[in-house]
């Protein structure tokens, strides 16, 4: 039997536990997001009565809210590197910047939920409003969570806990931030673009 | 038993490498935004946007998660359950005749 150890911990894989153990949690939030999405593709256009997604989906503005969480990832993945290297400051900087654009997706979320309720489509109002907000919905929660995990984060650096010997803390909460970002790829294509 | 060295830490890209990914993926947005609202690319609307929604998810997976210069076992580890995922979710359309014609 060989061992190797990683972090201090002798592990079988020469892995650290808790980012392959992440990385297998990454592997069932995609099986929740496919049968998410692929609810959505099979009741895609099989509303008996609107609002259909061509009279009510705002792509210039979704388009924005994409864009905003795209570079949310890069923050994350700057400060990954700034925690690393031990730039306290930088990686205060990066978290913050984070966990805004993450807020900032929010409240395009929250815009869109309100305006799309004001326009008569609830998740009860047809089978397009029933997929789009569960769908949705998952995805927004799990970026509020993101946005709480940051914030964690960002006290632990400001309390002088998020040394370079932290940095797999941070490397997990950005494999968990990216996984949203690129749930939201697919979300953004699938459902705002192909129509 | 056997006592290899630690394992040493993978080597991640730089910061340039994650400026230019972004860009990238910024490019491509706006390029599948453009696609939306040319008329001409109509036709070839469903396999443009899913190729080049699927280039956006590699670049993130592959350099903001680290999957390219990371372990092999970890994109083991995220592949399979990827496949299975997709693998279902094709076989629900296919179920539901979501692909036929009329």
């Amino acid at each position: 039997m060989t061992t190797a150890t990683a972090h201090g911990h002798a592990t079988s894989t020469g892995l650290d536990n808790r980012k392959l153990a992440f990385w297998t949690f990454i592997g069932s939030e995609c099986l929740l997001f496919g049968s998410l999405i692929s609810t959505y593709l099979v009741y895609k256009g099989r509303s008996v009565r609107g609002p259909t997604p061509q009279e009510i989906l705002n792509i210039p503005l979704t388009s924005v809210s994409t864009f905003d969480l795209l570079m949310s990832s890069l923050a994350m993945v700057l400060a990954l590197a700034a925690v690393a290297r031990g730039d306290r400051v930088w990686a205060r900087v990066w978290l913050a910047t984070t966990a805004f654009l993450g807020v900032i997706f929010l409240g395009f979320q929250a815009y869109e939920f309100t305006e799309f309720v004001h326009r008569g489509l609830t998740i009860r109002t047809n089978l397009f409003g029933s997929t789009f907000f569960t769908l949705t919905g998952f995805h927004g929660g799990h970026v509020l969570v993101g946005v709480v995990w940051l914030v964690t984060l960002l006290v632990r650096s400001f309390q002088g806990k998020l040394g370079p010997d932290k940095a797999v803390n941070v490397e997990i909460a950005g494999l968990y931030w990216h996984f949203v970002d690129v749930v939201w790829i697919v979300i953004f294509t699938v459902v705002y673009l192909i129509q | 038993m056997t006592q290899p060295p630690a394992s040493a830490e993978p080597k991640h890209p730089g910061t340039g490498t994650y400026l230019a990914v972004a860009a990238v993926l910024t490019i491509i947005t706006l390029v599948e935004v453009g696609v939306f609202y040319v008329p001409a690319f109509k036709p070839v609307l469903v396999p443009v946007l899913l190729v080049l929604s699927s280039a956006k998810f590699a670049l993130v997976v592959m350099f903001y998660m680290h999957l390219k210069s990371d372990h092999k076992l970890f994109t083991l580890v995220f592949s399979l359950p990827l496949m299975l995922a997709l693998g279902v979710g094709i076989a629900l359309l296919l179920l539901y005749s979501v692909f036929a014609s009329g």
